[in-house]
């Protein structure tokens, strides 16, 4: 995947959190890992992907980060449903705006939201992922990029 | 004073747009969560404008937006998506929709966005 693939997600990322109350969002440097030990938090918003890209992009996050977020865009009910409403939505946000650069053709799925541990997210073995990793306020994130052309 | 449905599929996005619409302008008359449901609720509750996203489960924006202006043409709609390709806002027009506003947005983004659509 080239630098300029990973541009558009990172710009994605950054462009979701200026529009919240709280704009400071930093974004590590990306990195590549197996997909037999995926990255993850407590929370998941996934995307499936088809077209001339094929794969997925995902979104998560630890509850407490995804709680004030939900604050940040001035939604005061942080109950269940709407943490796993806004990881979604973030998902949809990232993948979508995409679309910028890859055009139409680049076919978003709607979200898929899960809970839990990473053993429950299950991606191409013959693939790998690039994680980018998302700090925000004290809370660490990630979105995961697994693509194939 | 405008009467306004909302359709998302996301709550906290339908409950964003209800709280930040200036209430001496659209009263909030209706809120989907997909197409086929928007399509019921226009039939009981005829809203003036919409808030439309495009990609929701069982019918998308862009299916609703035809059977929408099939049934009133004077409707009009504002695209509220995160789809922000050319093709698929150019495509949106062309079904009906009057204007389009790209997600994440904010408060003074889609207030804007509405009054620009109501004042044409």
């Amino acid at each position: 995947m080239s630098q300029e693939t990973l541009q558009v997600f990172i710009d994605g990322v950054v462009r979701y959190f200026h529009h919240t109350n709280d704009k400071d969002v930093k974004v590590g440097t990306p990195y590549l890992v197996e997909n037999n030990n995926p990255a993850a938090y407590d929370v998941t918003g996934i995307i499936g992907i088809s077209g001339p890209y094929r794969g997925c992009v995902y979104f998560t996050a630890p509850r407490i980060l995804l709680k004030h977020l939900l604050l940040s865009i001035g939604e005061l009910d942080t109950s269940n449903e709407h943490i796993f409403d806004l990881v979604g939505e973030v998902a949809n946000t990232i993948s979508g705006n995409a679309r910028s650069r890859f055009g139409h053709e680049f076919m978003i799925s709607v979200p898929v939201m899960i809970e839990g541990a990473p053993n429950q997210i299950h991606l191409p073995s013959q693939m790998r992922s690039y994680v980018i990793p998302v700090y925000w306020k004290a809370y660490h994130a990630a979105v995961v990029i697994c693509l194939e052309q | 004073m405008l009467s306004l449905m909302i359709v998302d599929d996301s709550n906290i996005i339908r409950r964003k747009i209800e709280r930040c619409n200036d209430s001496e302008k659209f009263h909030v008359v209706a809120a989907a969560a997909n197409g086929a449901e928007a399509l019921e609720l226009f039939k009981q509750t005829r809203p003036q404008v919409v808030t439309m996203d495009l990609t929701m489960p069982e019918m998308d924006g862009i299916a609703c937006i035809q059977q929408l202006m099939a049934m009133d043409s004077n409707l009009r709609i504002l695209v509220i998506s995160a789809l922000s390709d050319k093709a698929t806002g150019i495509d949106a027009l062309k079904k009906g929709a009057r204007g389009f506003l790209c997600k994440p947005f904010t408060d003074d983004q889609l207030l804007e966005a509405l009054t620009e659509l109501t004042e044409d």
